[in-house]
């Protein structure tokens, strides 16, 4: 032993950068893994979102319809509104209980089916309440579909036909994407910074500069790790959405690969975030409030919950500003519309732009000791 | 120790922050196979004068030769032959000390086997225990394994047994004779005069940036006695710490 390791100190020339960075690769992915911290933003938290409104939505909206004791049940009409898929006919309650459910909201609207006196056709009666409008207006949405172009005996086939046209747009469609951009964020600008401030505070990076390590291998070394981590959490929401949510991948794998793909794009930018934000925190305590700074805002104004549309015309110059909004973008088309990567080319294109303003001010700002 | 090769040539070393001079005219040679001591208060300049030798530090002026190598020139191959063991250096967080090892084996591109550099600290016992969870005197048993992954042909250390027990501190003294032993140069430094006394073949004595003193600790003190110094209590047999030895036993508490 003693021999062979003379040969390497003695310094022939066979020191490897690679060997070194790997090693700090491993080192680092160890401790992420065992950092519950990381393992909480980049997986719990996406998860539990993802959990509550794939719950929540069930596929979309869902309308409470309540049937008026007396009305006849098995007919087309019924048997059409359970198709939709998101009515719910709620039956065998009182008329004093749908009164105050309707009230309150509880349920959307009543409906009251008759067969038409000497006629093949139903009479329908649809009470809506001012307590839960919007809903009302898509149940009627819904019925004028259904019924007033083909006023007469609507038949099964029809109403298949109607429901097909478009691929089902859930809410894990619009909700997933967002999230996964989220745990992008929150790993690469909290981890980066958490573990760039530390290192340097403990002097592990000291330590590291007594070796004949370089600079780039560290950080190279770093990014390897984070990277990693990142795609194996961005993969175990993507399935979990798939196979638990009906989370929708129009070419499967293919889909899957361009996710990640924009996952990486979006981590690396995320994490020169970071590497500024432990260049400027003088201590630990100083890192969350920095880096909700740059992560709270994104959160709320990238369309990580609400379509940037919904928000008032003065707000959206501002979403539009921001990095996780085109990786949101990005990721719902590629997922949800089946484009490639060169079909985003322009969400791409910002977040290359991005990369290279935040990595010339971390440049700048980084610091090692 | 008859050869007298120097392995690190220091000469009128100087390190000026903005208005402070750290380091003033320091000069002094680092013998091969010797436990080197440099001595002086806090604050005296002996942490700064090595790391600059170690490669972390830039210097004002002065020239430095470690094994032939410049640190102006050549810090990347003085770093290949040295082991450094900082003062409260901390470690990569959530890693077990065989993970850490493996990391510092592909850092220098050691090939080692992790729980052998363990057992030369005797620290194979805690092989899985994370370098929080150790005890004073383990730690610094742990710091100095590292500084031996690259069969290094000179250690630093500073400050090694700063803050531990007795027994701890004389069990330290074994481990750095027994790398002195296998060949290996030692720098260290200590605020313990009793330690520089029993493990340094040459201490030099910093103040204000300046060596004051420099030779072995045995000719240092008739030097004084010379002069007419006379401790003022006579001095006995035994001191304190060796009651404190004989009274808790030898072996270290972990």
């Amino acid at each position: 032993m003693n021999d062979q390791n003379s040969v390497n100190a003695s310094g022939t020339g066979t020191y490897s950068n690679l060997t070194a960075t790997l090693a700090l690769a491993k080192a680092s992915f160890r401790s992420i893994m065992r950092s519950p911290s990381a393992v909480v933003f980049t997986l719990a938290f996406p998860l539990i979102f993802i959990l509550v409104f794939g719950f929540l939505g069930g596929g979309g909206t869902r309308i409470d319809v309540g049937v008026t004791p007396g009305s006849d049940v098995d007919n087309p009409v019924m048997g059409m509104l359970e198709q939709t898929g998101m009515i719910r006919l709620v039956k065998d309650k009182s008329k004093a209980d749908f009164d105050k459910l309707l009230e309150k909201g509880n349920v959307d609207a009543m409906i009251d089916v008759h067969r038409k006196v000497n006629s093949s056709a139903y009479s329908v009666n649809v009470v809506y309440t001012s307590a839960s409008r919007d809903k009302g207006g898509i149940l009627k949405s819904v019925l004028n579909n259904a019924f007033y172009n083909k006023t007469l005996k609507p038949s099964v086939a029809e109403i298949k036909e109607s429901t097909i046209v478009g691929r089902e747009y859930r809410t894990i469609d619009f909700i997933l994407p967002g999230q996964l951009g989220f745990s992008l964020l929150s790993t690469g600008v909290f981890g980066t910074a958490f573990v760039f401030l530390s290192l340097r505070q403990t002097l592990v990076i000291k330590r590291f500069f007594a070796t004949p390590v370089r600079r780039s291998s560290i950080v190279i070394g770093e990014g390897i790790a984070r990277i990693g981590f990142a795609l194996i959490g961005a993969l175990f929401i993507i399935l979990i959405g798939h196979f638990f949510f009906h989370f929708t991948l129009v070419h499967g794998v293919v889909t899957v690969v361009n996710m990640l793909l924009l996952a990486t794009m979006g981590i690396i930018v995320f994490m020169g975030f970071g590497f500024i934000i432990s260049g400027i925190a003088k201590s630990e305590s100083m890192v969350p409030p920095i880096s909700n700074i740059v992560t709270l805002p994104q959160f709320l104004l990238s369309g990580t919950f609400f379509s940037i549309e919904a928000f008032p015309t003065w707000l959206q110059p501002i979403s539009r500003a921001l990095p996780l909004t085109y990786l949101n973008d990005a990721m719902r088309k590629v997922a949800f519309e089946g484009m490639g990567l060169w079909d985003v080319k322009f969400q791409i294109m910002i977040l290359v732009i991005w990369g290279i303003g935040i990595y010339a001010v971390a440049v700048k700002v980084f610091k090692w000791e | 120790m008859e050869t007298n090769k120097a392995i690190i040539s220091v000469k009128n070393l100087v390190k000026k922050y903005d208005d402070f001079v750290a380091v003033q005219g320091l000069t002094f040679d680092v013998y091969e196979h010797e436990i080197f001591g440099l001595l002086g208060p806090n604050g005296a300049g002996k942490t700064t004068t090595l790391e600059i030798i170690e490669t972390l530090r830039n210097k004002t002026s002065g020239e430095i030769i470690v094994d032939g190598f410049s640190v102006d020139q050549d810090p990347h191959k003085i770093k290949q032959i040295i082991g450094v063991q900082l003062q409260a250096a901390g470690y990569y967080p959530n890693l077990n000390l065989v993970e850490l090892i493996e990391l510092f084996a592909g850092l220098y591109g050691a090939n080692i086997k992790p729980m052998e550099m363990l057992e030369k600290v005797n620290l194979q016992d805690k092989a899985k225990a994370k370098y929080k969870a150790l005890s004073g005197g383990q730690k610094q048993r742990f710091s100095i394994a590292t500084t031996l992954i690259n069969q290094p042909k000179i250690i630093f250390l500073d400050e090694p047994t700063t803050g531990l027990d007795p027994q701890a501190r004389r069990n330290l003294w074994d481990l750095i004779i027994e790398i002195r032993k296998a060949g290996t140069t030692v720098v260290i430094t200590t605020h313990y005069m009793d330690e520089a006394e029993q493990l340094c073949d040459r201490v030099a004595f910093v103040e204000r940036g300046e060596i004051i003193a420099l030779d072995t600790p045995d000719n240092l003190i008739d030097e004084l006695v010379n002069s007419g110094f006379e401790r003022k209590k006579e001095v006995k047999k035994a001191n304190l710490e060796d009651v404190f030895i004989n009274l808790t036993g030898k072996e270290w508490r972990e």
